[in-house]
C-alpha cells in the first residue's frame, strides 16, 4: 500500500492514532508508549505550578518529533477555553489547540455551543483548532463554518472504556462533513478502534485505555496496529451485508449429482 | 508587598522581576506560562517585568492530558 497519509493545520500525518499524556502510573513510560503506538499527536493539559512541591516535567518525556496538541479541559466556558488556549500558545510549543469545554462533572459531555463560539475566536487568531463535542451533525456544520481544523466526536463519555457508543452519528458525520473526523474519548479497545477506522474516521484519540492497560507500551502497540488495520479495511471498501446466507462456494458440480 | 500567585497571597521582601520570582521558587522559567493581571507575559520579558503591589499571577505548565 502506497504512503496513506492526511493533513491537519498543514502537518502531514502518516499516524492515524494520536494519543494522550494523561493518568499514566509512571510518565517515565511514556516514550516507550509514542514508539510503540507510531502516534505523531499526542495531547496535553495546562495547570497551576504547584509552588509548594517540584514535580517532574511531562514534556520532558515528549519525543521531539511529536505534534502537541494542548487541550483546554478545565474550561467551562468559550472565554475559558481561548484564554487556555492562548496561554498554550505562548508555550511556544505550536498553534494546535484541542478545545474542550465542559461544564457537567457528572458525563463530562462537552457543550456544543460554546465549542463553536471558542472556534471561532481562536481560528481567527490562527489557531489549529480540533474542537471535541458530542457527535452531532449540526455543531459539526457550526464548527466547519467557525474554522475548525478537524472533527473530534466521542465515542463515550471521556474515560470510560465504553467503546463507540455513538456509531451511527460518527457514522454520519463521516459521511457529511468535509473535515478529519477524529473519534476522542470513550474508545477502550483496540478492537473499537479499529472499527472507528473501518468506518471511515480519519483517526482516533486514545488516552485512558493505554494509560490505564496493565501493560501500556503492548497497548500502545495493539492500538496502532488496529488503527493500521482499520484503516486498511477501509480504503479495500467491506463487502455487503446480507440478511440470509451467500454461499461462498459453488452451488454446482457436486460430487454423486447429476452432471 | 503582597502578591497573588496561582491564588495564594505571597509576601515579596522586595519588588523582584517575575524572573527572579521563579528563580526564587526553583521553577525553570522555560517550562512555565505566566498570566499577570490577565495578561500574558511573554518569557523573554521574564527578566523585565517587575511585580507591583497587589498584582495577580497564574503560573502555569503542561502536565498530563488527554
Amino acid at each position: 500500500m502506497s504512503e496513506d497519509s492526511f493533513t491537519i493545520g498543514g502537518r502531514i500525518l502518516t499516524s492515524r492514532l494520536f494519543t494522550g499524556t494523561g493518568k499514566y502510573g509512571d510518565d517515565g513510560v511514556i516514550p516507550a508508549v509514542c514508539e510503540a503506538s507510531g502516534s505523531e499527536v499526542i495531547t496535553v493539559a495546562l495547570r497551576r505550578v504547584d509552588l509548594e512541591s517540584t514535580t517532574g516535567n511531562v514534556m520532558d518525556c515528549i519525543p521531539e518529533h511529536m505534534q502537541l496538541l494542548p487541550n483546554t479541559s478545565g474550561a467551562r466556558n468559550a472565554d475559558e477555553a481561548v484564554r487556555i488556549a492562548r496561554l498554550a500558545r505562548a508555550m511556544g510549543c505550536g498553534d494546535w489547540i484541542k478545545i474542550e469545554v465542559i461544564s457537567d462533572n457528572r458525563y463530562l459531555l462537552p457543550d456544543g455551543y460554546e465549542t463553536v463560539r471558542a472556534t471561532e475566536i481562536l481560528a481567527k487568531e490562527g489557531f489549529t483548532v480540533l474542537p471535541y463535542v458530542n457527535a452531532d451533525l449540526y455543531v459539526a456544520k457550526a464548527l466547519v463554518d467557525a474554522g475548525a481544523a478537524a472533527v473530534m466526536p466521542l465515542g463515550a463519555p471521556i474515560g470510560t472504556n465504553r467503546g463507540l457508543k455513538t456509531r451511527e452519528m460518527v457514522r454520519i458525520l463521516i459521511e457529511e462533513i468535509d473535515l478529519p473526523i477524529v473519534v476522542d474519548a470513550g474508545i477502550g479497545r483496540p478492537s473499537e478502534a479499529c472499527e472507528a477506522m473501518e468506518m471511515g474516521a480519519d483517526a482516533v484519540l486514545v488516552n485512558t485505555a493505554i494509560a490505564t492497560a496493565g501493560d501500556p507500551v503492548s497497548m500502545a502497540r495493539a492500538f496502532g496496529r488496529a488503527v493500521k488495520a482499520g484503516r486498511e479495511a477501509y480504503l479495500a471498501g467491506p463487502g455487503a451485508k446480507h440478511v440470509l446466507a451467500d454461499a461462498s462456494s459453488p452451488l454446482t458440480g457436486f460430487l454423486g449429482g447429476a452432471a | 508587598m503582597i502578591v497573588t500567585i496561582n491564588g495564594k497571597a505571597a509576601e515579596l521582601d522586595e519588588p523582584l522581576t517575575i524572573h527572579a520570582l521563579l528563580e526564587l521558587k526553583e521553577i525553570a522559567p522555560q517550562a512555565v506560562v505566566v498570566e499577570r493581571n490577565g495578561d500574558i507575559v511573554p518569557g523573554e520579558q521574564f527578566g523585565e517585568v517587575r511585580l507591583n503591589d497587589g498584582d495577580h499571577l497564574e503560573v502555569l505548565r503542561f502536565v498530563g492530558g488527554g
